[in-house]
């Protein structure tokens, strides 16, 4: 059964890795504005999950629609496109371009997408005064700290409005307080866009942040929330 | 352990088969009595009221006399009121791991999914970790700091349960000899 209202849903995902089996027929499915937390002990699949839902890896059987339309019959291009224009990514270690200063960090999916220079850094400081590092944006990557390397990675994320931010460990590489900031300007941030949070956590204060949970053990999944 | 799950250890226990009072007693102490082994009067008036509310009955009485004597089976009303216990969720609070870990225990035992009951606990303690976090995000840094006091506690709780859920199999190796 589909949830109703879904944006993005999963059903009977199957993945392996040559003898390895990473998910094992796992259900997913957010409706837009919603924060849906995938946790699970290491190795239970949970970033094969993401990858799969983000059509960065297809899975080798069952169905991921987003938006009504079936990822599977979509070509490499109108994936990428997708990725490029639906979908936000944000990963443990922000992965920002190290010869680019933030704001050109920020600014550079913009650029992807054809957008001018001068409309692209103006929309990226926009983002980057939400998340509290608009005063860092000339600066390299290697001269911020962890923290505001990682909400710079946040605002480049969401700068070109996606529908869906696809969350792996955000925190992972932050000390507590950092890591509560950068949870509390994520959702802040994705719940006023109405976009659809896919957060990959095993660290139970970061789920907290989280609307529902879903817990993905041996490569199934469980939605607690039609459980409890 | 409060009372009440003195019962219902009880129950469970008896659910792979009918036992003694004093049977009982041992195997409860095993198991669970580490620190504060049962005494037998709490066996007994546990016991006469399980008896008395249907849950268990008794399956025999070895001459001698004396309540020890008695040998005790769970009735269908009894599995479904461990069962109940078992799927119920404990209101998160610290030190919450006795009985927790007796709830996992029994469901090895009694070969009941033990991962499950992990899985509705962890979404229990999110539940009220949502609460707090949300209140701290609406707060001072008074109410900030005591959320995260509380937070920091049930936090502690689910990296115990995590632990837990990651050595089932060999528990259930332990429990089972």
């Amino acid at each position: 059964m589909t949830p109703s209202g879904s944006l993005l849903v999963a059903e009977g995902l199957r993945k392996t890795y040559g003898p390895t089996t990473a998910l094992d027929g796992a259900d997913f499915s957010i409706h837009p504005g919603e924060v849906v937390a995938v946790m699970g002990p290491s190795g239970s699949g949970k970033s094969t999950l993401l990858h799969c839902l983000a059509g960065i890896v297809p899975p080798d059987a069952g169905s991921i629609r987003y938006d009504g339309r079936e990822m599977a019959t979509m070509n490499d291009a109108q994936r990428s496109a997708l990725r490029r224009s639906e979908f936000g990514f944000v990963f443990q270690f922000g992965q920002l371009v190290p010869e680019l200063t933030c704001v050109e960090n920020v600014a550079l999916p913009l650029r992807l997408n054809g957008t001018s220079r001068k409309a692209a850094e103006r929309t990226a400081l926009s983002w980057m005064e939400r998340l509290e590092v608009d005063g860092i944006g000339k600066k390299r990557p290697g001269e911020v700290s962890g923290g505001q390397g990682q909400r710079v990675a946040v605002a480049r994320a969401l700068v070109t409005g996606p529908r869906v931010l696809f969350a792996d460990e955000p925190t992972g590489a932050l000390d507590s307080l950092n890591g509560e900031r950068v949870m509390e300007l994520l959702t802040d941030a994705a719940r006023s866009t109405n976009a659809a949070v896919v957060l990959v956590t095993h660290e139970a204060r970061v789920a907290a942040y989280s609307d529902r949970e879903i817990v993905v053990r041996d490569g199934k999944s469980r939605d607690m929330e039609r459980v409890v | 352990m409060l009372r009440m799950s003195i019962g219902h250890t009880l129950l469970g226990l008896l659910e792979s088969g009918p036992r003694h009072g004093y049977d009982l007693k041992r195997a409860f102490d095993e198991k669970f009595g580490q620190d504060r082994p049962l005494h037998y009067g709490q066996v007994y008036s546990t016991m006469s009221r399980l008896l008395k509310n249907g849950l268990v009955e008794v399956d025999g009485i070895e001459p001698g006399g004396g309540p020890e004597r008695k040998r005790y089976a769970i009735t269908d009303a009894g599995i479904t009121d461990v069962e109940r216990w078992l799927a119920t969720p404990e209101k998160p609070e610290p030190y919450l791991q006795s009985t927790l870990y007796t709830k996992v225990v029994l469901a090895l035992l009694t070969r009941r999914d033990a991962a499950d009951i992990l899985d509705t606990q962890r979404s229990e303690h999110l539940r009220m970790m949502r609460i707090l976090t949300d209140r701290k995000r609406k707060g001072d840094l008074a109410d900030q700091l005591i959320c995260d006091h509380a937070l920091f506690h049930l936090e502690a709780d689910l990296r115990w349960l995590e632990l837990t859920a990651a050595r089932l199999d060999k528990l259930a190796e332990v429990v089972a000899k």
